[in-house]
Parts: structure tokens; C-alpha cells; sequence
């Protein structure tokens, strides 16, 4: 077994115990979706698209009253050292159903009834915590759909290694490591949609982690804000003078 | 314009504190009023909105749209108006009451990717809308050229009380038929629209920035001069 973490306090990748690793935000980054983003967390690569609201088909999946959320995660057979069966696992249809049910409270579904949201995330590089980026970018490319959210979501996960609680495990510390807390949450709300534990902790640990995840999940919600803004604003002041109106008002 | 506040907002961020009216999409809790997109919130008159800038066309009764006539049963057209609904129109309201598919041939009127002008007549949300074609101005659009832009920017392309639309057809010399959910026919000398459909983008794409009209003015003069 490789040293986690060396004499000096440091991780494999040379990060202090509660460093996130490097990460990129794009938004917008897809033409043919409704909405799109892409996530650089460490080694993983993430694209994620949203289509929607859109007619449902099989048309008996309708709900009468709101929005039908549908979400895929899935692996690229390259994006692992070794190819990756391309078929739906049983890890991946887990993962797509938890995403779904960590967005589901952020939408407000019900102000689209009889039609459907699809969120497809792929993963094209792997290198552990996919979850979590994958729904920081999920969240990304469903507001950029313009879906009407109550809030964005943002995830990140704590870990233990050794003793010593950490930040954000990349690939080898969730392997080798001893426990793995992937947190999301909707940072305005201050709610908590995603909470998974996996390995062993303490009641003292696990609060010391959870509070970690939630700093991690904070520094990254401001990275979302400054991607939204940049993006659909650039460095444009707010108009001052004009007023948008249509001829109705 | 005098107490209007305006700030960048995306989904779930605080807009204001206190006991204010609801507009467009914004929602709130215990006093606080958040956004639920990305855009710009106005704060006005004691009202706070959110004007977006994407999404779909989500429609609205007496909206004017433009559509395309997909498919047809013995009672209605099915109109694609680039929303996440389909609209329907019902061939009594096109025939008369008295309208009986025995008698009447609807493709004498529509044929299937026809493009028509029209008004949502109803629409809850139960069901799928309805439009019309009674009305001046609507029906069977049979000349110029289509362009689409997102719908969330057509209120820019408008302008306040139509001083945008007024703007580019009189820099373009074209006529302006602009579809609430973002389906535009345009219409005039093969020179005008060109220089319109190119307007019409910088609007589509500048809509959120400040200086739009003289940006617009400015496209118009030098086109012109070309």
C-alpha cells in the first residue's frame, strides 16, 4: 500500500489535507443541447447537456402535474486505464438515479407539467469524486437551459485517510483510503441533497468531514456564480438606462 | 427611468430582503426574494422580476407566434410553435361552427409545413395550447424570410413600446412580424432583409448590454452607406 499522506502533511498529488484539487468551469460549451457545461476537477473531465422541457416520449411517462426528470450518467469506455464496457452498469444506473434525486428539490418542476428534462452527464476522463463534479456541472447546464431552480447545486466530497480527514479524494485516496463522504448541497437554501457515506467513521470525524465537504462545496458555488456571470454577461455593466419591455406591458 | 434597480443574478441568489411583490420568476421564502434563472433582476415600484436570458418559449394567452403546420386529424392542425408544447388548431375556428370534415377539405386551407401567423387562444397548462388564426394580420404567411432567435430575447428586439422593431424597419426598410417565441418573418427588398436578419443577430446576441441602441444605429448608418 502506497503513504496517503507523507511526513510533511501532504497527499499523493502534493495537496495540503483541506485543498480541493485544481478545477475548470465552462458553461454553454454544447450548440445542439438546451443547456450545457463542462467540469475539470483534477483528472476528471465532465461534459454535461440538459434537453428541455420537452415533450415526453414514451408518451406514458407523463406526469399531469410536473416535469418528468430524467438523468444518465455514464462512463466513456476510454475513461478509465482499462476500457470501460460501454453498457449501463450497475454503478452507473445508481449514480444516475441519486443525481437525479440530489436536483430534483433544486428544480421547480411543477412549473413545467406534462413534459421532461433529460440530463446526460458523461464522464470522459475518470479520476474519482465524478459524482460530485459531475452534479456541480449538471446544475451548471440546467440553469443555463433556463430551467426555473429554486437553486443551483453544488457537491464535494470529504474523506478519511489514516486518521486524518480530508478534502475532495482523487482516484488512488478513495481506493486506498478509508472512507469516502460524498456531500451535496443547495448552498443558498443551506439544505443538503446528496449525502453518502462510504467506509467507516466516527461521530467526531464525520462531522469534521461533512463540515470540510461544505467548505469545499462553498468555494466551489462561487466558481459557478463567476462561470454564469462571465458567461452570459462578460464583463458588461448592469444597464442602467435601457428597459426591456414587451408590447404587452 | 427613476427607482429601478438592476443586478446580475443566477439561480437561487438572494435578490432583496423585505415584503415586495412577486414578478416573473422569482420566488420567495420568509421575505427573501430569490431568482430561479439567469438573469436580470429589476426592482421597481415595490415589485421585484427577473427578466432571463435563456429557456424555452413557454406560452401565454393572446401571445402573437409564428408556427409550422406539422401534421393534421380531421379536427385540427398540430403547429410546432418551438415550445415544449404543440399547439393545436382546431379546424372550427378556421372553417366555422358548422365546420364538417365530410364537406370542408382542410389542406385547402393549411398543408402540412405551411408557416402561419397566430395568437394562442387558450392555454392552463392541463392542456395543450390553442391558436388561432382569426385576427388581422394572422393566417398562411406566404412571403419572406424566417429567422429564429431565442424567445427570451425577443422583448429586447421590440423594444420599449416598439422603439426597437421601429428603429431596425426603418434602417432596413423591411416589415417586422416578431413571434413571441422567437420565430421572426421578415419581409421587403432582398438588400433590406439581409441587413435586417444581420441586426436582428447582434440583437439576439448583445441583448443584456447597455449601449444596444447605438450599437444597432450604428450597424444601420454604416450598412447603409455600404
Amino acid at each position: 500500500m502506497t503513504t496517503l499522506i507523507n511526513e510533511q502533511g501532504l497527499r499523493v498529488d502534493g495537496r495540503r489535507f483541506d485543498q480541493l484539487r485544481p478545477f475548470k468551469l465552462e458553461v454553454g460549451v454544447l450548440r445542439n443541447a438546451d443547456g450545457s457545461a463542462y467540469i475539470e476537477m483534477g483528472k476528471n473531465k465532465i461534459m454535461a447537456a440538459v434537453y428541455g422541457p420537452k415533450e415526453v416520449h414514451p408518451k406514458h411517462q407523463t406526469l399531469p402535474d410536473r416535469c418528468l426528470l430524467r438523468c444518465r450518467y455514464h462512463m466513456s469506455p476510454f475513461s478509465v486505464d482499462t476500457r470501460k464496457n460501454p453498457a449501463p452498469s450497475r454503478r452507473e444506473i445508481e449514480i444516475s438515479k441519486i443525481l437525479r434525486e440530489a436536483l430534483e428539490p433544486a428544480l421547480i418542476l411543477g412549473d413545467y407539467p406534462r413534459t421532461a428534462i433529460d440530463v446526460y452527464l458523461e464522464v470522459l476522463q475518470s479520476d474519482g469524486g465524478s459524482r460530485c463534479a459531475g452534479l456541480t456541472a449538471a446544475a451548471l447546464a440546467l440553469a443555463d437551459a433556463g430551467i426555473n431552480m429554486r437553486d443551483l447545486v453544488v457537491a464535494c466530497a470529504a474523506g478519511k485517510l489514516g486518521g486524518q480527514i480530508v478534502l475532495d479524494l482523487s482516484d488512488v485516496e478513495d481506493k486506498e483510503g478509508d472512507a469516502d463522504l460524498p456531500v451535496a448541497i443547495m448552498p443558498n437554501l443551506n439544505q443538503v441533497t446528496l449525502l453518502q457515506l462510504d467506509g467507516m467513521m466516527t461521530g467526531e470525524e464525520f462531522k469534521t468531514a461533512f463540515e470540510m465537504a461544505l467548505q469545499g462545496c462553498k468555494t466551489l458555488y462561487d466558481a459557478q456564480k463567476a462561470t454564469l456571470i462571465s458567461k452570459y454577461f462578460g464583463k458588461a455593466e448592469p444597464p442602467q438606462q435601457e428597459v426591456q419591455e414587451g408590447p404587452e406591458e | 427611468m427613476p427607482g429601478v434597480t438592476r443586478k446580475y443574478v443566477v439561480p437561487g441568489e438572494l435578490i432583496v430582503d423585505g415584503k415586495y411583490r412577486l414578478g416573473a420568476n422569482v420566488y420567495a421564502n420568509q421575505d427573501k426574494v430569490y431568482s430561479t434563472r439567469v438573469g436580470l433582476a429589476e426592482i421597481s415600484r415595490g415589485e421585484v422580476r427577473v427578466i432571463p436570458l435563456s429557456g424555452v418559449y413557454i406560452p401565454r394567452v393572446d401571445d402573437f407566434v409564428i408556427g409550422k403546420i406539422t401534421d393534421y386529424s380531421a379536427f385540427a392542425w398540430e403547429v410546432d410553435i418551438a415550445s415544449c408544447f404543440l399547439a393545436f388548431l382546431p379546424a372550427q375556428s378556421v372553417f366555422g361552427r358548422d365546420y364538417s370534415p365530410a364537406q370542408d377539405s382542410m389542406l385547402d386551407r393549411f398543408k402540412v409545413g405551411d408557416l402561419i401567423a397566430a395568437k394562442i387562444a387558450a392555454f392552463d397548462r392541463t392542456r395543450d395550447p390553442l391558436v388561432s388564426v382569426s385576427g388581422p394580420g394572422l393566417g398562411l404567411i406566404n412571403k419572406g424570410e424566417i429567422v429564429k432567435i431565442m424567445s427570451t430575447k425577443v422583448p429586447r428586439l421590440i423594444g420599449k413600446k416598439g422603439s426597437m422593431i421601429k428603429t431596425v424597419e426603418a434602417g432596413t426598410g423591411c416589415r417586422l412580424s416578431i413571434g413571441q417565441n422567437g420565430l421572426i418573418v421578415v419581409m421587403g427588398p432582398p438588400e433590406g432583409i439581409a441587413k435586417a436578419l444581420e441586426t436582428i443577430r447582434l440583437i439576439e446576441q448583445e441583448a443584456h448590454t447597455a449601449d444596444l441602441t447605438q450599437k444597432v444605429e450604428a450597424l444601420l448608418a454604416e450598412s447603409g452607406g455600404a
